[in-house]
């Protein structure tokens, strides 16, 4: 018997997100306009010392971009859980976690990217170095899919709950630390004028890490949701 | 088709909230024949479907797939499997025949999308987002899903649910000639159904 094509199936469920969101549109801006508000709000609360600003703008940044994804998180499975084609999902001959890796990206796509693409905007409100910015976008790019991957498994645990919102952050926001910090340390690192090679790297682990590790867990818990 | 397809049930059991629904229950339907649970609200006929699609782990008990338990068939299981739930599990936003490309592109395909709406009366509708289609128009789409993927096990909970008598009729034409080309249906229904009795295997719950 022939098995219908994987990676058909991978492009087929990333399209039904991306249409999906596209006929949602006004939820879209939902995670993008709260990072830009957190990081606009910053100067006008901590005053115009344009040095202070510089210093404390990349961790800013990447902590309203944290927080963003994480305000998204919940809607990765909820709509799929509710009306029941995540159990059909389930009930594919493919392995459920390539499907869950598609749902992700296809998440990442619509809430990670936005905020990477408008930083250098927000960047350089706050007068960072260009070349600190470059290391602010290459960390947010390895960074950014990192938490949608292990947002996914809570997400994947949380979904069958009423309200999981609160339960959803204290799953997931310690295991957010490990990124937060090496990317924080790049940026630093780069607007000191040293290598930041090695956190490069690092991040580049964990991402593939990621990628190769988290879509289990994240299939083994929606499983448990349905049943 | 190459052998008739076999589903046996081994010592089946189900616990839900410290309370036993079933328990040692056995049965075996070939190729060609319908399996209808009965039972009152509660005893447990959603619970046994879901254990059927292996969507929830029986408390005890196997079961077995042309001779491969469940467990170990894994995913290779679901390519015969189709079923229907409570929930249709369509998108609101999307169109009739997006949604059933959707389908048709994690399964193996069989009728053609246009062919499997004619078939259910829903022909014209193609562009039509779900939220505007009727309750009933939605379970017929369910069972448009079903004709346009190639699968040899349909499970269907209350497929009935809100047809009117025409579209009844029709669905049961449409298991009937599913079970007649070797295909095995396993169903719940509230309503009498009017398949020929030769074909049917009943099971009944008690609470």
């Amino acid at each position: 018997m022939t098995t219908p094509s994987l990676l058909n199936a991978f492009l087929s469920v990333v399209r039904r997100d991306l249409i999906l969101a596209y006929r949602h549109r006004a939820e879209l801006i939902n995670p993008l306009a709260f990072f830009v508000m957190v990081v606009t709000l910053f100067p006008l609360a901590v005053g115009a010392d344009v040095e202070l600003l510089r210093r404390i703008a990349p961790g800013v940044i990447w902590v309203a971009a944290l927080l963003a994804s994480l305000l998204s998180m919940d809607a990765l499975f909820r709509s799929d859980f509710e009306d029941g084609s995540l159990e059909l999902m389930v009930m594919t001959p493919h392995p459920l976690s390539v499907l869950v890796l598609a749902k992700v990206s296809a998440h990442w796509l619509l809430s990670g990217m936005p905020l990477i693409l408008i930083t250098p905007l927000l960047a350089a409100m706050f007068d960072i170095e260009s070349d600190v910015i470059g290391i602010l976008f290459i960390t947010l790019f390895l960074g950014t899919p990192v938490l949608s991957l292990i947002g996914a498994i809570a997400v994947a645990l949380t979904v069958g709950l009423r309200k999981g919102g609160v339960l959803l952050a204290i799953l997931v926001l310690p295991l957010y630390v490990p990124v937060l910090i090496f990317a924080s340390g790049a940026v630093d690192a780069a607007a000191a004028g040293l290598p930041v090679s090695g956190q490069l790297y690092m991040m580049s682990a964990m991402l593939f890490l990621a990628i190769t590790l988290t879509p289990w867990p994240t299939a083994a818990a929606l499983r448990m949701s349905l049943s | 088709m190459t052998t008739r397809p076999l589903f046996e049930a081994r010592q089946l059991a189900c616990i839900r909230d410290d309370r036993v629904l079933f328990s040692g229950l056995d049965f075996q339907v070939q190729g060609g024949q319908v399996l209808l649970i009965e039972g009152p609200n509660g005893s447990g006929k959603t619970s046994l479907l879901r254990i059927l699609t292996g969507l929830r782990n029986p408390d005890e008990g196997e079961l077995v797939w042309c001779g491969t338990t469940v467990v170990e068939l894994a995913a290779l299981f679901y390519q015969d499997v189709a079923y229907v739930g409570h929930m249709n599990g369509m998108k609101d936003d999307l169109s009739v025949t997006e949604n059933l490309k959707f389908t048709q592109a994690l399964a193996i395909a069989a009728l053609s999308i246009d062919e499997g709406l004619r078939k259910v009366g829903l022909d014209g509708y193609q562009d039509t987002p779900i939220r505007y289609l009727s309750a009933g128009q939605r379970r017929r789409l369910a069972l448009a899903r079903l004709l346009c993927t190639q699968k040899r096990l349909w499970i269907l909970d209350e497929p009935f649910t809100s047809l009117d008598k025409a579209s009844i009729k029709m669905f049961e034409s449409y298991i009937e000639d599913h079970v007649a080309a070797g295909g095995i249906t396993i169903m719940t229904s509230h309503h009498d159904t009017g398949l020929p009795a030769h074909i049917v295997q009943k099971i009944e719950l008690r609470p």
